[in-house]
């Protein structure tokens, strides 16, 4: 008897220590962001201090993935907050993301907001930060710009006859594409080169702009360095100036501008016949229905989309805030040039702003896929471009028919699923 | 206990370890192969094999086991020959021989990225030697070749060690009478090793090649850190299957497609360098 008094002592004395460690339990915080290990550093000690106990634990997409459908299936989880890119989101059903509707935040872009709710009705994410493509440059090669051309505006004739100057004069090709497996080019065909030359990315993929489109494409291609087919980052190749010109995201640009400030420029991406086409990149905070403890949680969306917080993320991790706040002067360079390369691109006369796919669900990756198989066939293996794109179209139309999901801009809005044209 | 049950009894924890942790997932990547929101069909094995690269992908794989391997082969046997001779110093050279054993092969592939990439060891290396004037870029889209040899290259550097440390193990196995017997009677150094060491290996050269075979259609890391997107193989159409697409039917689809190439082959060698019962030394 007096055993089984111990045993049921120590049991529940055991229960209570169980109980008191899991309400003071840190918040996890699941993100796919800020992986760099400065990055993930700076968002500890910068942007979640004075937010409670928040463990930030970043992670490749695909373990990222894993762990929170593990969670998922089995019901119960400790992921309390998830931060990762609005493609991320998408690929996920709704249900298992938490409503955040009553927590009465969100974007200052009505569009972004829409974007957020994942075609329910109510948010399923909240739009933490935002960011985009833009070009940067050796200032070496500036000298070698085409006559009459200027870098704030730059057609793709000229940038592609800039990058030809550069390479007759240092006997390399210097432009530099994120072409690698882990680089971004397919944002560049869906949200850059099909804007500009087509006005479309899904209607227009085997039209005859289309055609023109991968013609110049391989003209481009033809002054670009040829490792390219590795670079996915191209900080890296702009640093060791294997590159003097090149596309990238924001934040694959920064370490560039931070290292060596007086030596880069950054500029708007190039306009064609359509347009400057471009494409901001959105990444967002959600909650999924297994989160230990939703309070804690919701209090952690909140402190993300806090103006200080947002600034702090901004010299975190080269993401612009998605709110309204006054930006201080003391913005690290990176984010200095990008900002202005960005807003000037955003201001262009001829600006052709595009939004990020929508309504594909866990169609995303075979959406991109068609696009980097076109620049693979077309591009690197020589195939014929009617043919190619007749190819890729019958995919592409695959994948709109089964998910259903309607254009968004620049194509022009459709009833029901976006056509192939 | 009764003896006759304890070998079953040593070899219940292995069993069940493997039950839980290999027969069982098996069992469910194979029903997520073989089945989609429509039931059970073929239709992600149709899915996989239709893809333009797929093709593509399967004879890189191919290409480059048939190449690696019997290289890889050759150098192992040559290696656990020298080392077997050695008197001094043996356990020296075997431990340097075996470190790119215990380097990860992402990590390998990383080393090896170092030497060819353009501005890499090799580029400055010819440099400064006044070979080339700029550094040229080795792993490019152009040159599919280089880039076939690099990956080789770092194939063999990473993995050959794993045959050398059976071989030299086998090596050790073979009686010294036979090789003492063979002397007696006249036969060179070379038809000593054909005659004795190729033949009382088999057990040892049977094992290594099973693995490094199997290892050889599982390459991933190596191919992605050189080859990028340039030099598809089959494991890293399962990775993007998994990872960039999402389709955790197609990538179970692919992974047993490897398994199968994989069981062909071992079943292959198997048979081919089978030891004749009571022809063990």
């Amino acid at each position: 008897m007096f055993l089984r008094l111990k045993i049921a002592g120590a049991a529940s004395a055991f229960a209570l220590c169980v109980g008191a460690s899991a309400a003071q339990a840190d918040v996890l915080f699941w993100s796919t962001q800020a992986k760099p290990v400065e990055e993930a550093q700076a968002m500890r000690e910068q942007v979640l201090n004075g937010a409670g106990e928040v463990d930030y634990q970043p992670n490749d997409a695909g373990p990222w993935l894993t762990r929170l459908n593990a969670e998922l299936q089995a019901g119960s989880g400790t992921i309390g907050v998830l931060g990762a890119l609005h493609g991320d989101f998408s690929a996920m059903d709704p249900e298992d993301l938490a409503d955040l509707d009553d927590l009465g935040i969100g974007a200052s872009s009505d569009t972004f907001n829409d974007l957020a709710k994942l075609g329910t009705g109510s948010s399923q994410y909240i739009p933490w930060m935002q960011a985009s493509y833009i070009m940067a440059a050796n200032k070496k090669a500036l000298e070698y710009l085409p006559e009459g051309a200027d870098i704030n505006s730059l057609t793709y004739d000229q940038l592609i006859e800039w990058s030809a100057n550069v390479m007759e004069a240092t006997g390399e090709a210097k432009f530099g594409f994120p072409a690698g497996p882990k680089g971004l080019k397919h944002r560049f065909f869906q949200g850059y080169l099909y804007p500009s030359y087509t006005n479309g990315v899904v209607r227009t993929f085997a039209s005859d702009s289309a055609v023109t489109a991968w013609e110049k494409m391989k003209e481009l291609w033809a002054v670009t360095n040829p490792g390219s087919t590795n670079f996915s980052f191209l900080q890296e190749q702009l640093l060791n100036e294997d590159v003097w010109i090149a596309f990238d995201h924001t934040s694959r640009l920064a370490s560039a501008f931070n290292e060596r400030p007086d030596d880069f420029v950054a500029f708007p991406a190039p306009a064609g016949p359509e347009g400057r086409g471009f494409m901001p990149v959105i990444a967002g905070v959600a909650i999924p229905r297994t989160a230990p403890d939703m309070e804690a949680s919701k209090a952690l969306v909140a402190h993300m989309l806090k103006p200080e917080t947002q600034i702090a993320t901004l010299k975190a991790t080269n993401f612009f805030p998605v709110i309204d706040v006054e930006l201080p002067s003391d913005l690290p360079p990176s984010v200095q040039a990008a900002g202005a390369a960005i807003a000037t691109m955003s201001s262009s006369p001829d600006a052709n702003p595009g939004l990020l796919p929508a309504g594909l669900g866990d169609k995303g990756g075979d959406f991109n896929r068609v696009y980097v198989d076109t620049f693979e066939r077309i591009v690197l293996a020589g195939q014929p471009i009617e043919q190619v794109l007749e190819d890729q179209k019958r995919a592409l139309e695959r994948i709109m028919e089964e998910t259903g999901a309607p254009c968004w801009a620049p194509d022009a809005p459709s009833e029901g699923a976006c056509p192939v044209e | 206990m009764n003896p006759r049950l304890l070998p079953y009894f040593l070899i219940f924890p292995v069993t069940l370890f493997l039950c839980l942790f290999f027969l069982y997932p098996f069992v469910l990547v194979s029903q997520e192969a073989f089945s989609n929101e429509n039931g059970y069909n073929l239709d992600n094995f149709r899915e996989v094999t239709s893809y333009w690269k797929f093709p593509i992908s399967l004879k890189n794989t191919f290409l480059l086991a048939a190449a690696v391997v019997p290289v890889q082969l050759a150098l192992s046997l040559l290696m656990a020959t020298m080392v077997n001779r050695m008197k001094r110093g043996r356990d020296l050279i075997l431990y340097i021989w075996t470190i790119p054993l215990g380097i990860s092969d992402l990590a390998a592939g990383i080393i090896w990225l170092a030497i060819f990439e353009q501005s890499g060891f090799l580029n400055s290396m010819l440099g400064g030697l006044g070979l080339i004037d700029s550094p040229t870029n080795f792993l490019s889209y152009q040159t599919p070749v280089m880039v076939f040899v690099a990956i080789m290259l770092a194939e063999i550097w990473r993995a050959t060690a794993i045959m050398l440390v059976i071989l030299v193990a086998g090596i050790g196995l073979i009686p010294k009478e036979y090789y003492e017997a063979g002397e007696v009677f006249g036969a060179s150094p070379w038809q000593r090793f054909l005659k004795i060491t190729l033949p009382l290996l088999r057990p040892s050269l049977q094992t290594a090649l099973v693995l490094r075979v199997i290892l050889a259609f599982e390459v991933f890391a190596v191919v992605q850190a050189l080859g990028g997107t340039l030099f598809p193989v089959l494991m890293g159409e399962t990775y993007a299957y998994q990872f960039d697409l999402l389709d955790g039917g197609a990538a179970a689809a692919i992974a047993l497609i490897i398994l199968a190439i994989s069981i062909t082959f071992t079943l292959i060698i198997m048979r081919a360098l089978r030891v004749p019962k009571g022809a063990t030394i």
